[in-house]
């Protein structure tokens, strides 16, 4: 795919005395990187499994009539906002970090900023995240306080599955997220974003896996 | 004819130092190969004892093995297994073969030693990821392994684990307490192992091919490896969510395979209104699709080593690489076709009928275009070349009952027979075999620096080529004549007089099995005592033997290949004599 750009000397410039390598800060978000291929592919995979749990649910539901549609847990709602919101604080880290590399030769002020509400963003990302799964804890107990228990039902038991196989997933993507924070925050004031375009990928991708979700949980439950 | 630019640093890392770093947890493609080799070769030889330890007890019921007793004291008391010890050790030497041998050796181990070499680039995309694939994979085989030591044994629900047999606790027999938790948690481990592994192969297909490496001149085997890495990253993602509802049914109550009102042990189970269906459904989307995970890496294995012996080109090769794109999308199109008794709707089951049999055009694509390449050629009748023609000789012989079994009418009849376990026997599991020989014999100089002996070689493959028709024609009879499988006695008046029969399979499956003593003796006694390798001994043409044997630790000591051909350039006429041109040589005037 991109064999021979890859292979191409990569203009280093400098900010404040540290190096930024341009091919990686500008020039990696034009061109795909490695680690952007391999979130692609994994998404192919995720995909796949969430239409297998889909298949599943849709099956169940109707070899049997023993389903008992239930009210889900109105904080549902909040936690979606919040993962939405997470996903928009994404998007401004990454155009922060790639106005960096434009603004270096010009105002190194002005790329420095950059840099910091770049980094801002991404804790906003993380710990939006880990709101949004403390969320869920909380939607699980009340569904418990209804007396909903992962055996009590299968429309219970898909909800409980869903939402903890989306949730452990979201949890490797905060993971993620923390490794690309420090990875990044390492060599302070460069903007060698490595891993940022994929870990974007899988951020939304798993976004847009939570509506699909919800959705499908709120038509079937 | 090099490229000496910087090597790019996504996947660059020094070579290790420490005998852990180099040998146990290494990042180095070619290491983690062979460690999936050690895996496949010792689940092999478990596998094989298992099927020894069956076709004794079918032949010779009686026969008393004291072994036996003493190791499972519950499931062979007084050395004479139980019908239920039977289905046990049958679950397992199925389990370990389909996933352990048939996914490893040709995908998992060929594809991690050769795949980076053949693209030309240093490593896997992922090093990291690669170790973690082999050793998570590692983990499955011990969990698995683990089944034989708990109270009541391995569980007896086959390789297939169908639900609610395997799906309810100790109440439905022996073996399906513990030894099917096992069994469940190392699928799920082995899922998520595969996963990784085929997310490697394809972002290094995609990725890392050197200057000049376009797809249409990957050689052969690095496309079968690339499909059958796209096949197993979607199967194994739907084995997976299987594999968690099984078992949440089994340690958490749920229903979603297990009916409700059953009975088992005088006992109400109590679940409600499950699907043991949706169990099959899902178990053979990821089912069928591994079938083709086994055969596809053979099948490219072999098309890239029968020209090198038949030194001509490989007629068609467009054709062949369409023909496994082909197989790998409409390999997901067909898994009801081992549902057809399963109470499935009679309409979809012609609805399934109709692209299992239009997957046998590509199959006899491939298979004509190999036979084709024979035609005519001077063959070099060495080891790797005898099996690489043994190979399309059982694919045929297995694939053409597949052509009965695909037609439901037929099907109905035949199911749970012999005939089947004639059918897949040969096509799967000895066709892919034969493709693992095949590259072993070939593949083993540039792996370990010596040649391994021919005469062995040959002695190896006519005993096993003779052995595997002995064992696995009969069968073809046996369920003609409507012998069941999955019984470890046959007293009914029907089945008695076929006894004869199963003591001529088991006297063959034993010498067939004892002849392969003289592989693993030939893989030992070669690894230290063979004769030193050359570069490129078989006069071959894809990257991997442009490199010394075996490669040095980042496969091309520096540089990187520049590929200016194909790899299909067999039968020229050189003015050195030669008749074949590597991948690497330029064209005059460059």
């Amino acid at each position: 795919m991109a064999s021979d750009s890859r292979k191409q000397p990569k203009a280093e410039s400098t900010l404040n005395g540290v190096h930024v390598a341009a091919g990686s800060a500008a020039g990696a978000l034009a061109r795909p990187e490695i680690s952007e291929t391999g979130v692609w592919i994994g998404v192919c995979a995720i995909m796949m499994t969430f239409a297998a749990f889909t298949s599943a649910l849709i099956v169940r539901q109707g070899a049997s009539p023993d389903w008992q549609h239930f009210q889900l847990p109105r904080i549902l709602y909040l936690n979606t906002l919040i993962l939405l919101a997470s996903s928009v604080t994404l998007g401004i880290a990454r155009q922060q970090f790639s106005s960096v590399a434009g603004a270096i030769a010009d105002s190194p002020a002005a790329a420095k900023k950059y840099f910091a509400v770049g980094m801002y963003s991404l804790y906003v990302t993380a710990a939006l995240g880990a709101l949004f799964v403390g969320g869920q804890i909380l939607a699980w107990r009340n569904l418990a306080a209804q007396g909903l228990f992962l055996s009590t039902n299968p429309s219970s038991s898909f909800f409980y599955v869903f939402t903890a196989m989306h949730g452990l997933h979201l949890l490797g993507g905060i993971v993620g997220l923390i490794y690309i924070i420090c990875k990044i925050g390492r060599t302070t004031g460069t903007a060698r974003t490595t891993g940022l375009g994929a870990i974007c990928v899988y951020w939304h991708f798993m976004d847009a896996l939570w509506v699909y979700l919800f959705l499908l949980l709120a038509m079937r439950t | 004819m090099h490229d000496d630019s910087p090597v790019p640093a996504v996947h660059q890392h020094k070579a290790p130092t420490s005998f852990i770093r180099k040998y146990v947890f290494s990042l180095d493609h070619k290491v983690i190969g062979k460690q999936y080799y050690g895996l496949a070769l010792l689940s092999v030889f478990i596998g094989m004892v298992l099927s020894w330890l069956l076709r004794l007890h079918l032949a010779y019921p009686s026969w008393n093995i004291p072994l036996l007793g003493k190791l499972s004291p519950a499931g062979a008391p007084g050395g004479v297994m139980t019908p239920e010890y039977y289905l046990s050790l049958l679950t397992m030497h199925g389990t370990l073969m389909v996933f352990f041998v048939l996914t490893n050796a040709p995908f998992a181990a060929f594809g991690n030693y050769f795949l980076p070499i053949q693209i030309g680039a240093e490593d896997m995309a992922f090093p990291r990821f690669n170790m973690m694939s082999f050793w998570t994979t590692f983990l499955a085989f011990v969990v698995m392994m683990a089944s034989f030591f708990v109270s009541d044994g391995p569980p007896i629900s086959g390789w297939t684990a169908y639900a609610p047999l395997s799906a309810i606790g100790k109440d439905a027999g022996p073996g399906l307490a513990m030894g099917q938790d096992l069994w469940a948690i190392s699928i799920a481990i082995f899922c998520i192992a595969s996963l990784l592994g085929a997310l490697n192969f394809i972002a290094t297909t995609l990725d890392l091919r050197t200057k000049g490496m376009s797809f249409g001149r990957m050689p052969y085997s690095t496309w079968a490896w690339f499909v059958t890495s796209v096949i197993a990253l979607l199967a194994f993602a739907v084995l997976l969510p299987a594999c968690v509802l099984l078992i949440l049914d089994r340690v958490a109550g749920t229903s979603f395979f297990i009916p409700g009102g059953l009975i088992l042990s005088d006992k109400l189970q109590p679940h409600s209104g499950g699907s043991p269906l949706l169990w099959q459904h899902l178990f053979w989307f990821f089912g069928h699709p591994e079938v083709y995970i086994a055969i596809l890496p053979s099948i490219g294995i072999i098309a890239t080593i029968l020209p090198v012996f038949a030194r001509k080109p490989l007629l068609g090769p467009r054709a062949l690489v369409g023909s496994m794109i082909a197989i790998g999308f409409l390999s997901y199109m067909v898994w009801g076709h081992h549902m057809f008794v399963s109470g499935m709707n009679p309409f979809s089951a012609n609805l399934f009928s109709v692209p299992t049999l239009i997957i046998t055009i590509p199959a006899t694509v491939m298979t004509l275009l190999l036979t084709a390449t024979v035609y005519g050629a001077k063959m070099r009748f060495e080891t790797p070349a005898l099996f690489c023609l043994g190979f399309i000789s059982v694919f045929i012989s297995g694939g053409i009952s597949g052509f009965y079994l695909a037609q439901p009418s037929l099907d109905t009849y035949l199911h749970a027979t012999y005939f089947v376990v004639a059918h897949f026997h040969f096509v799967m599991a000895v066709a892919s075999l034969f493709g693992v020989f095949a590259g072993t014999y070939f593949w083993f100089p540039k792996m370990f620096g010596r040649m391994m002996n021919d005469t062995l070689g040959k002695w190896h493959f006519w005993l096993t080529f003779l052995g595997v028709y002995c064992v696995f024609m009969p069968m073809h009879y046996l369920g003609l004549v409507g012998n069941v499988r999955r019984y470890s006695a046959f007293v009914d008046d029907y089945l008695a007089p076929l006894i004869p029969v199963h003591k001529f399979i088991t006297i063959a499956a034993l010498l067939t099995g004892a002849a392969q003593l003289i592989f693993f003796w030939n893989l030992i006694w070669s690894r230290f005592r063979g004769p030193i390798a050359t570069e490129n001994p078989w006069e071959a043409t894809s990257l991997e033997w442009s490199t010394t044997s075996p490669p040095p630790f980042d496969n091309f000591g520096g540089h990187h290949p520049v590929v200016y051909n194909g790899p299909n350039e067999y039968g020229v006429e050189n003015p050195d004599g030669t008749d074949f041109v590597m991948q690497t040589a330029a064209p005059k005037g460059t």
